[in-house]
Order: C-alpha cells, then sequence, then structure tokens
C-alpha cells in the first residue's frame, strides 16, 4: 500500500501560473484526476512522476521525495500521455527490455505477465510501428505494469481507445486496485471518471476545485446556479410571476428572452409549468444555458 | 554501463531512415579520396590535406552531430526517453551507456573511414593514417561527449552543432588565428603531430595551432566537463507535455 502526498504544490513557468497550490493525497484504490484539456492534470502527474519539479510545495511518495528519486521507480508506474515508444522493436522485445531496464530477477516471466494482463499475447511478436493506437496503449499499460508497482500514474489513457478497449483497460485499473494498488489517471470526462473512480479530484485551471467521492462531485455538480432561457408568449408577464413565485434567483428580459437563473433546480423545474398556465402564458421553448462541462468546471473554480 | 540501455540506443540509432546518413557520408569521403589519389598521384600531403580539411573539420564533427541525435536527441524530442528514465537506474549509468553506443558508432562510420580515407589518397608505410587515425578517435570523443550533452540542454541541439562544425571549425578559423586554438579538430591534431615528429609533420602537411600538452588537457577537460554537465542535465531532465 502507498501513498502520494502533495502539499502546497505549485508549478509555474515564468508568468504563467499551471498548478496552483495544490494539496492532496493519493491513496490506494482508483482516483480520477479530472479536469478540462488545460487544467494542469499532465503537469501534475509529470510532478508526481519525478518528471518536474515543482516551483514550491512538495511531493512525497510514502515519504520520500519523488523528484530527482530514481528508487522511487521500483514502487511507480508511468504511462505517459505521448505516444512515442521505441517504434523499432516488436511489442514484446520493448516489454522485455522494460522489465531488464528495471533489474528484476526474472525479466521473462515478468515481460509474459504483463504483456498477458494487458491481452497482447496474440500480436506480441509484431513491430510496434505497426500497432494501432489502441495496442500500442495497451504495450505502454504493459511496460509500466513490469515490475509490479504499488502506484501507477496514467495520463489521458482513455484518449484514442474504442469503447470495447476502453472497458476492458477499466477493467483492468479496477482489479488493480482491488489488488491494494494506488492507481491514478486522469480525464476530461466525467463520464469516464465516474464510472470507475473511487474518489475524484477536480482541477479547473491549475485549482484543486473539489474532492471526493463520484456522488460527491455529481451533488456539486447539480446542485448549482441553473441557468435557462425561456421564450414565450409573454415574457413579461411571466418574468413577473416567477419573481413573485420565489422560485427563481433572478431573471433577465433586456436580452428579448427570458435567462432565468435559479439555484433550487428540482423547484423550479416544477414551478415553471405550473406559473405559465396560472398566468395563461405559452412556453414555446424552455433551454437550459449551460450544461457543458466547462461552465461546471468554472462554477466550482469560482465557488 | 546497462546492455539494454545499450541495445535499446543502438537500435534506436540504427533502426531509423536517418542512420543511411551515417554511410553516406563516408562513402562521399572515400570517393573524394579515390580522386585525390588519382589527381595528385598519391602524395601523402595532398592527402594529409584531404583528411584534415575535409575528414577532420567537416566529416567528424557532422557525424559525431548525427550520432549525438541519433543516441539521445531523438528520444527526447518525442519524449520516449520516459521509458529508461523511468526506471531505477543512475542517469549517470544511462548517459555513460548512451556515450559508449554513440561513441562506438562514431568509430565505425567516421574513425575507420578517415584513416581509410588516408591510405586510398595516399600514405607512406601507414603513418598518416595512423596520425589521423589517432586525432580522430581523440576528436571523436570529444565531440560525441559535446553533443550528447547539446542535446539534453537544448532541443535545439542540432542548429548549435552545425553552426559550431561548419562556421567555427570550418570558416571563422580561416579569418580569425585566435580561434583556431580554440578548436576540438587543433587539439586532436597536436597528438598526431607529436606522432609523426615535427619533421614529418611539417612535409606531410599535418600541423595543429597548439601543443600536444596543451592539446591533451583541452582534450580532457571539455571531455570531462561536458560529460559532468551531460549527467547533471540528464539528473533533473523535465519532462512535460505543457510546456
Amino acid at each position: 500500500m502507498s501513498t502520494l502526498q502533495l502539499t502546497g504544490v505549485s508549478r509555474w513557468y515564468g508568468d504563467v501560473v499551471a498548478v496552483n497550490d495544490v494539496t492532496m493525497t493519493v491513496g490506494p484504490g482508483v482516483t480520477g484526476l479530472l479536469g478540462p484539456n488545460g487544467a494542469g492534470k499532465s503537469t501534475l502527474i509529470s510532478m508526481m512522476g519525478g518528471f518536474l519539479p515543482p516551483s514550491s510545495g512538495t511531493v512525497t511518495l510514502d515519504g520520500e521525495p519523488v523528484w530527482r528519486n530514481t528508487e522511487a521507480y521500483r514502487s511507480i508506474g508511468l504511462v505517459p500521455e505521448t505516444e512515442a515508444m521505441y517504434d523499432m522493436v516488436t511489442g514484446w522485445e520493448f516489454v522485455l527490455a522494460n522489465a531488464r531496464l528495471h533489474g528484476l530477477a526474472d525479466p521473462v516471466g515478468a515481460a509474459r505477465a504483463a504483456v498477458e494482463q494487458v491481452d497482447m499475447m496474440d500480436a506480441k511478436d509484431r513491430d510496434i510501428s505497426g500497432y494501432s493506437k489502441g495496442m500500442k496503449q495497451r504495450i505502454k499499460m504493459a511496460t509500466s505494469l513490469v515490475h509490479d508497482p504499488k502506484v501507477l500514474l496514467l495520463d489521458e489513457p482513455f484518449n484514442g481507445m474504442d469503447p470495447r478497449q476502453r472497458m476492458h483497460l477499466m477493467e483492468l485499473l479496477q482489479s488493480l486496485a482491488t489488488q491494494g494498488r494506488t492507481v491514478l489517471f486522469s480525464s476530461h470526462i466525467l463520464e469516464e471518471v465516474e464510472q470507475i473512480a473511487g474518489t475524484i479530484e477536480v482541477v479547473v485551471a491549475g485549482r484543486h476545485a473539489a474532492s471526493g467521492d463520484f456522488r460527491r462531485i455529481r451533488k456539486l455538480m447539480t446542485q448549482r446556479p441553473h441557468q435557462y432561457t425561456i421564450r414565450s408568449s409573454d415574457d413579461r408577464g411571466l418574468a413577473a410571476a416567477i419573481i413573485a413565485d420565489g422560485s427563481a434567483d433572478s431573471v433577465d428580459v433586456s436580452s428579448g428572452a427570458l435567462a432565468v437563473q435559479a439555484s433550487d433546480f428540482g423547484r423550479f423545474v416544477q414551478a415553471l409549468p405550473r406559473l405559465a398556465r396560472d398566468g395563461d402564458v405559452r412556453l414555446l421553448e424552455v433551454t437550459p444555458a449551460d450544461e457543458s462541462l466547462e461552465s461546471v468546471f468554472a462554477y466550482l473554480v469560482a465557488r | 554501463m546497462n546492455v539494454t540501455v545499450m541495445k535499446l540506443t543502438a537500435r534506436g540509432l540504427l533502426g531509423r531512415r536517418r542512420a543511411l546518413l551515417l554511410v553516406i557520408l563516408p562513402l562521399l569521403l572515400l570517393g573524394l579520396a579515390g580522386l585525390t589519389r588519382w589527381a595528385s598521384d598519391a602524395s601523402p600531403e595532398a592527402s594529409s590535406i584531404l583528411a584534415n580539411n575535409f575528414s577532420m573539420g567537416t566529416l567528424l564533427p557532422l557525424m559525431c552531430l548525427l550520432v549525438a541525435t541519433g543516441v539521445i536527441g531523438a528520444e527526447i524530442d518525442d519524449g520516449s526517453i520516459v521509458y529508461m528514465l523511468a526506471k531505477p537506474l543512475k542517469r549517470r549509468v544511462i548517459l555513460f551507456s548512451k556515450l559508449a553506443v554513440g561513441f562506438a558508432a562514431v568509430f565505425v562510420f567516421a574513425v575507420l573511414p578517415t584513416m581509410a580515407g588516408v591510405a586510398i589518397a595516399g600514405d607512406e608505410g601507414g603513418e598518416l593514417s595512423l596520425a589521423y587515425g589517432l586525432s580522430a578517435i581523440l576528436a571523436a570523443i570529444v565531440y560525441t561527449a559535446i553533443f550528447v550533452t547539446l542535446g539534453i540542454v537544448t532541443r535545439n541541439a542540432v542548429v548549435f552543432g552545425l553552426l559550431y562544425a561548419l562556421l567555427w571549425e570550418t570558416v571563422l578559423g580561416g579569418y580569425v588565428p585566435g580561434i583556431r586554438a580554440v578548436s576540438v579538430r587543433q587539439w586532436a591534431l597536436s597528438v598526431g603531430e607529436r606522432l609523426l615528429g615535427s619533421r614529418q609533420a611539417d612535409e606531410w602537411a599535418f600541423a595543429s595551432e597548439v601543443g600536444m600538452t596543451t592539446g591533451l588537457i583541452m582534450l580532457t577537460l571539455t571531455t570531462v566537463g561536458a560529460v559532468y554537465l551531460g549527467v547533471r542535465k540528464l539528473s533533473t531532465l523535465t519532462l512535460n507535455s505543457v510546456e
């Protein structure tokens, strides 16, 4: 059992702050690092993997700093986002070379176990340059599993995978976690993360925006001011009724349509048809204005 | 040194298409050597001028640059070096292994052709080939160390390397005499000059700007300095797609 601990970690490049004062503990089980593109997920994973020093703060694995500590790689398996590998060798040769680089006692046995685990035995003797994206991803997984690491760090592992490969990898990550390993992966897709991650860490614009299990994150994301754009036969009449009823926080009629912000999502949705019927107003269109993940993230940061 | 690092490095160096260049340049030299022999009647002096200007001045630095980018620069550029670095291996061991592969490649593809070029163009009893061979080995060690480290320090190693090889050693040295003394080629030639003896060296136009002691000291300092810097930079190499 291993624990990665980030304490007050910031990273900046010149004037640009990529990661801003992040403190988090990543323990056994699957942790999803969720955030929009450019939020600093890769920077965080680089720091956890010892390939980038924090500008301030510390990243430790079981109390030992990761930066400039090559011994840490006995416990860490890293699946980088870059697709480049040593293309001129076969998948098997590459995994075996990784086993040898780790100085394992039985490199051939370890390589076989890793290649079996990612289900690549059939294609193992083909050149990596001829692999599909999903196959490359699986060989990358095998190289990171070959030394039986306690901690596995994966940067956007589901990118470019078809649904079947995605499912297979999800099962693999879950089985690794049930063996007591610490598995952390990054993603910008909430559905992907909540399917397998026991813990979700949300990062937005370099800041640690939220942390918890998926129910908590879901709730945070749904219980927030919702915005609707409404077109009706009598916008002003409906606006007056909504305000009088108290089911919305604000109503704006200046843009030609009716813009409503409601903090209690359930109450507003129930009140709207009733108010329209009572006021004899015909509803022409009701659209949620900001359901994109980016706006959800933006809300979490502003909170 | 680590055998697996060396094997992977060698496959990376020879497995890419650019490996063809490693053969083309030496072939060009051998062709020129043949022409020189035919044009100057196998005179050691003409042979020496070819070896000094083309082999030592152009071929050797270019080949070392090519090999250095092949053993480490390309891997850093595409990020695949992460598989080698994310291992419980001393970075020093990785660098030494890569340097060894690089030097072996330069020996085969540049030092041996240099000696063969001299033998083809004109030599007496193999003395000139030996003198150039010895100088080429020394220069190859230093150039490989410099360019491999350059590949770790900057992503623009090829540009800097070319500027050095083509401008500093070849063009500037012709106009600014002071620069000529600050040159890997001249330091390496000083050892070959001593081997031939000054009378023989004069006769065959085998000249160095510096004495052998100075040459050896500079060669050693430069190599040690480059390797030391290389190990340090590789130990703190940052890999991050966001940068």
